[in-house]
């Protein structure tokens, strides 16, 4: 077959897919048509509002932007797209929060060596994931030693954090600790010990049963009750308690589903050669269980990451609570648009990124079981 | 009690809430014996032996195994369980562990085997079974046959000197069932405790030393295959015989 062969049948192809799903027929051509004009219209505008109508660093008379008297938009109005000079005075801000900017290096390092933390637990088949595991449990201990500090390091109090700092920190470490802990909580609530079992029950439910919201106002007013008197913990240690059991509760749920999903022969069969409770939970149960669990695992993970930002309401400033303290600011503010598309940018970004894993899981999932 | 029995059944009883599925199970097996248990589908064969290893709990009567009694003490359970293997209907092989694993993993976690020296053996029991070349595969990659013979492989890797059978051969296509009972024949012939919850009446002429019908919860027959084929007692029994033997 030669080439042009080749090319006059792929483009016959493309020219068959688009006539049998576009324009098989009136209506679903004219369906298609007005579709695209507004695929058009509503990209067009965002683009040019976004990218080619706009400002980053300096104005169209070629000035460097340091209020938002300066962006091109209020200086000719209608003429001109978003100012994005805000998101660039304020990224130190965006990024640590009130982190003193000397010791930024530090919270860099960290957000360097996350994915080398997460990345042993993500994939299976990469080389040295020992090592990467390793380093996933070493991670906690060296990122609470870089971020607040310690011999050798000035103290940063966590009133100081914020930002992606904060959105992360609540983020990853609520999940890395209910992960363990949700394990618990579901096999407790399939266990046959009458007393373990309504407590996993009563907690889960509880805790399904009650906004975040509630539980943040909840940690942060009622935690200190239970606490002896001059222990105070500090409001983002609260809010992680309030986030970590909340999400537990979540995650059991999800593994409960798969532990429910496990032929009942698996234990039979491991029970009859002897293997004792934990060890048929650890080595059958478990494992197979958790692979079917990933997916609304992950699920779980990518409502909680959302779910942080509602910190803000007890006084942590989290990536939108620090986009919120920018829009307060004299010099920028009402440059909303701008502040609000970025952050939804970032969420975007680690949300997306984590649902395309699940997607990426489930596929692998089907070609191993067959 | 004699030395050679090994499984002592007395007055064994079970019920599924208000479903009385043994009545009064009486079974005395000695070492080295080769028990067939037949009858119809709901009979509680299948309950009776998952009661020796527990899978099942009785509720009343008394089941002792090498002169250790079931009850809830679970060191009795795990004594009893070490020394008693068992192979199910559909197999129950570990999906997610190659055959290798399958078989070692119960000598490395429950004999506390060092893992070479309990790959040496899972590998013998391969071979007894005479599939060593499947060792690296997962379950899902073999047949019905080779499954079940690997699962038969997995109980021997623990040394039981008792042998549960559940309906080895119902889950599996015809032209597998006899690679799969002549690992069982063979398994006999060496002597080992068995008892086998099986349809296959030629199995059962070839190796049963006893044979037992069961219906509704009781033991309705016990007997020597010759007098059980050829001059059962019951009407019941009669009756299934005709059944499963004319088709």
């Amino acid at each position: 077959m030669s080439a042009t062969t080749i090319q006059i049948i792929s483009r016959s192809k493309y020219y068959n897919w688009l006539v049998k799903n576009l324009f098989s027929s009136w209506v679903n051509t004219i369906l298609t048509v007005i579709a695209l004009i507004f695929v058009y219209q509503v990209g067009s505008f965002f683009l040019n509002w976004a990218i080619f109508d706009a400002d980053f660093r300096y104005n169209f008379q070629g000035e460097l932007i340091i209020d938002r008297g300066f962006c091109s938009k209020n200086i000719m109005p209608g003429e001109y797209g978003a100012c994005w000079a805000i998101i660039f005075a304020r990224w130190n801000q965006f990024m640590y929060g009130l982190y003193p900017i000397e010791e930024a290096w530090r919270v860099n390092l960290i957000y360097a060596l996350l994915p080398l933390a997460i990345i042993g637990i993500l994939f299976d088949k990469i080389p040295f994931r020992r090592y990467f595991i390793y380093f996933t449990f070493i991670f906690p201990f060296l990122a609470y030693f870089m971020l607040y500090g310690g011999p050798g390091l000035s103290v940063v109090g966590t009133n100081k954090w914020g930002g992606l700092l904060v959105t992360l920190f609540l983020g990853v470490t609520g999940i890395g600790l209910a992960f363990p802990l949700s394990i618990l909580l579901a096999l407790g609530r399939r266990s046959k010990m009458p007393i373990i079992k309504s407590l996993c029950v009563v907690f889960i439910e509880f805790i399904r049963g009650v906004p975040l919201i509630t539980l943040l106002f909840t940690a942060n007013v009622m935690l200190p009750l239970f606490l002896p008197d001059g222990v105070n913990p500090d409001n983002l240690l609260r809010a992680l308690v309030a986030v970590t059991l909340f999400q537990s509760a979540y995650m059991a749920e999800a593994i409960r589903g798969g532990l429910q999903a496990i032929p009942r022969g698996q234990v039979e069969a491991a029970q009859s050669l002897g293997l004792s409770y934990w060890q048929t939970t650890r080595k059958i149960v478990l494992p197979q269980a958790l692979k079917i669990a990933i997916p609304p695992i992950v699920n779980t993970c990518i409502g909680l990451f959302k779910d942080t930002s509602l910190v803000l309401i007890i006084g942590l400033f989290d990536l939108l609570g620090i986009g919120r303290a920018a829009l307060a600011d004299m010099t920028w503010t009402k440059l909303y648009y701008e502040v609000y598309v970025f952050i939804s940018l970032v969420f975007f970004i680690f949300c997306f990124g984590m649902s395309r894993y699940s997607l990426y899981l489930e596929k692998k999932l089907k070609t191993d079981n067959s | 009690m004699s030395s050679d029995q090994v499984i002592h059944l007395e007055k064994v009883n079970k019920w599924y809430d208000d479903f009385h599925v043994l009545k009064d199970i009486d079974l005395v097996v000695h070492k080295g014996q080769k028990i067939v248990i037949c009858g119809p589908s709901g009979s509680g064969k299948s309950t009776m032996i998952r009661c020796i290893n527990r899978l099942e709990a009785h509720q009343k009567g008394t089941i002792i195994v090498h002169g250790t009694e079931l009850t809830n003490d679970l060191k009795n359970i795990d004594l009893i369980r070490k020394n008693v293997g068992m192979v199910f209907q559909q197999f129950n092989l570990f999906p997610h562990l190659s055959v290798l694993d399958n078989i070692s993993l119960a000598p490395i976690w429950v004999k506390k085997m060092p893992k070479n020296e309990a790959e040496d053996i899972a590998m013998s029991y391969l071979e007894k079974v005479k599939i060593p070349e499947q060792a690296q595969k997962f379950p899902g990659q073999l047949s019905g046959g080779q499954q079940q013979r690997v699962a038969i492989a997995r109980s021997l890797a623990m040394n039981p000197d008792i042998m549960l059978f559940d309906e080895p051969t119902s889950a599996l296509d015809p032209e597998m069932i006899k690679e799969v009972l002549d690992v069982m024949i063979q398994l006999a012939e060496e002597g080992m405790t068995m008892l086998v919850v099986t349809h296959e009446m030629g199995f059962a002429k070839t190796v049963a030393d006893q044979m037992i019908f069961m219906d509704e919860g009781r033991i309705v027959e016990q007997a020597s295959p010759d007098e059980f084929f050829n001059n059962p007692k019951s009407d019941r029994t009669k009756l299934f015989l005709s059944q499963i033997l004319n088709h």
